[in-house]
């Protein structure tokens, strides 16, 4: 099974269990994880595309170093998963290839 | 013995001191000539425009006071897809070189206008030939959908392009090792001596023997050319420069101020100070380059940055190039300019030739520092 996760979670401070979407799929995670814990869990791998070749990667370094675990997060693109508490409800997507990078505000260009 | 052998080892037909683009573009020219040459450089540490420059292959506005120069810089343009391919066949390095026209954004009117005037007298002492655009902000969004409301309009010239300056940098170094160059990271020239004939140069790791010496050493250029009769008034202006995260291509044309990669990297620059030899970058001079590429392209504002640099340009007075054979010390010659990256197809073609071969049609007198002091 390539893509079993062998994350495993230790017992830790808050037992508290909540909900989020990882690729629409329901996830329940501890109230202190982070939105990268949430894709490993998920066993989801890869869990970005890099820009330029598109190479499959994965988690990495889990401290905010490495910037392997950019995910989607609530259609924010390119957002370091394991820099990110994750919240009840919170949608979480791979990210695939380099971000979008669109006008939001088209009333604004069209001045 | 130890000595004879070191001697040899230390010889060349020429030397280049200074391995930035300037150099690495002259030495391979001179290749093509058929010399041995050898590159001197310093180690580490050492002020290198050539590894923090804005990668623009840039035509429009450039020699608005010098007609010659906007000759020079549109024959390098136009010899720079050679190069490039000839680059790619010896290295595998594609320098992602595109030059199918840039835009000098505004954001008023006036510096619209005034741009527009100044090409129209680029285009008069062209005798006509300069082939440029003003645009208005609808006629902007033709080549850029995402430019901003604030934008008042641009001047479009179709020669504009750019590429990637580190993989220039890196496919220069492989092609003039490939064919035999020696690049000596031993420290700072410090004194050249006239042999009868040629050079001898002294540097922390020995010294070396070349019949011709060509001085490429940027803002190094400024100690080394009182000791073979030249001149070279060049200071530092320092610009820093913004990289942002790598997002989809929206920037198919460079502008003067932000230009996207092939591989999707933002760079956004630049800024003009005059702050001598520290290359640090500053808050203040971060935000109005993030500030001015924001109203420019709005949709910037959501974009990351990633790195930040300050970088010094090699600066004479007027901003143009210093070509120059010493006359009191034959087989010497200064070769240094801002704009290395626009001009490194002129540096490996007509510049170098006119080094081996001590001929020229270009016109070189323009390009004298003697300039300076009429
Ligand atoms: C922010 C910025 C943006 C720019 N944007 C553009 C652009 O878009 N387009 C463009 O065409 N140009 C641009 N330029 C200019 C361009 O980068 C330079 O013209 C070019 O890199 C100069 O190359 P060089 O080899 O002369 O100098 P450098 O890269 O400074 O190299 C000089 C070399 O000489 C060596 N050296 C110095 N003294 C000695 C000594 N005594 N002994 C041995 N070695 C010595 C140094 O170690 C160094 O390696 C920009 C520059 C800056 C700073
Ligand atoms: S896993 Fe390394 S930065 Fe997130």
């Amino acid at each position: 099974m390539p893509n079993a996760s062998r994350f495993e979670r230790l017992a830790a401070r808050d037992d508290r269990w909540i909900t989020v979407s990882v690729e629409g799929e329901p996830v329940k995670v501890r109230a202190g994880d982070n939105a990268a814990t949430a894709v490993l869990a998920a066993g989801l791998r890869p869990s970005r595309t890099t820009a330029v070749s598109g190479a499959g990667r994965a988690p990495y370094c889990m401290m905010g170093v490495c910037f392997e675990c950019l995910l989607e997060i609530d259609g924010v693109e390119n957002v370091q998963g394991c820099m990110t508490p994750v919240r009840p409800g919170m949608e979480i997507r791979r990210q695939q290839g380099a971000r979008h990078c669109e006008n939001n505000d088209r009333e604004e260009m069209s001045a | 013995m130890t000595q004879a052998i070191s001697r040899a080892a230390r010889t060349a037909d020429l030397c280049l001191i200074g391995g930035g683009l300037v150099g690495l573009a002259v030495g391979i020219g001179l290749q093509r000539n058929g010399l041995n040459v050898a590159i001197l450089d310093e180690g580490d540490v050492a002020l290198r425009a050539s590894r923090g420059n804005f990668g623009l292959v840039w035509v429009q506005g450039k020699g608005d006071t010098l007609p010659e120069y906007a000759r020079v810089t549109r024959l390098s343009a136009r010899l720079w897809p050679a190069l490039a391919a000839r680059l790619r066949e010896r290295t595998g390095i594609d320098i992602e070189l595109q030059q199918n026209g840039g835009l000098y954004l505004s954001l008023t009117e006036q510096e619209v206008a005034d741009r527009e005037a100044m090409l129209i007298r680029m285009r008069a002492a062209a005798g006509g030939d300069y082939p440029f655009r003003r645009l208005d902000l609808k006629q902007v969004r033709e080549f850029i959908p995402e430019a901003g409301p604030e934008v008042a309009g641009a001047t479009w010239c179709p020669e504009d392009g750019h590429l990637n300056p580190l993989k220039l940098l890196r496919a220069l170094t492989e092609a003039f090792l490939k064919a035999g160059g020696r690049i000596a990271n031993s420290g700072r020239a410090s004194a050249i001596s006239p042999l009868n004939p040629g050079f001898r140069i002294s540097t922390p790791a020995g010294d070396w023997y070349c019949d011709k010496v060509v001085l490429s050493a940027g803002l190094g250029n400024r100690e080394l050319a009182p000791q073979v009769g030249l001149d070279a008034p060049v200071s530092p202006n320092r610009g820093q420069v913004l990289i942002a995260e790598r997002v989809r291509p929206f920037l198919h044309y460079p502008t003067g101020h932000v230009r996207q990669t092939d591989e999707g990297t933002l760079q956004i620059g630049d800024s003009k100070e005059d702050v001598g030899f520290d290359s640090g970058t500053t808050t203040d001079v971060m935000a109005q380059i993030a500030r001015r590429a924001t109203r420019m392209f709005p949709l910037l504002r959501e974009v990351r940055m990633v790195r930040a640099w300050g970088a010094l340009r090699v600066m004479t007075p007027d901003g143009y190039p210093l070509y120059e054979a010493s006359d009191s010390h034959p087989g010497a010659y200064l070769v240094t300019c801002h704009s290395g990256v626009t001009l490194g197809a002129l540096h490996e073609g007509p510049i170098a030739d006119w080094i081996a071969r001590d001929r020229t049609d270009l016109p070189l007198e323009v390009f004298h520092a003697k300039r300076f002091s009429l």
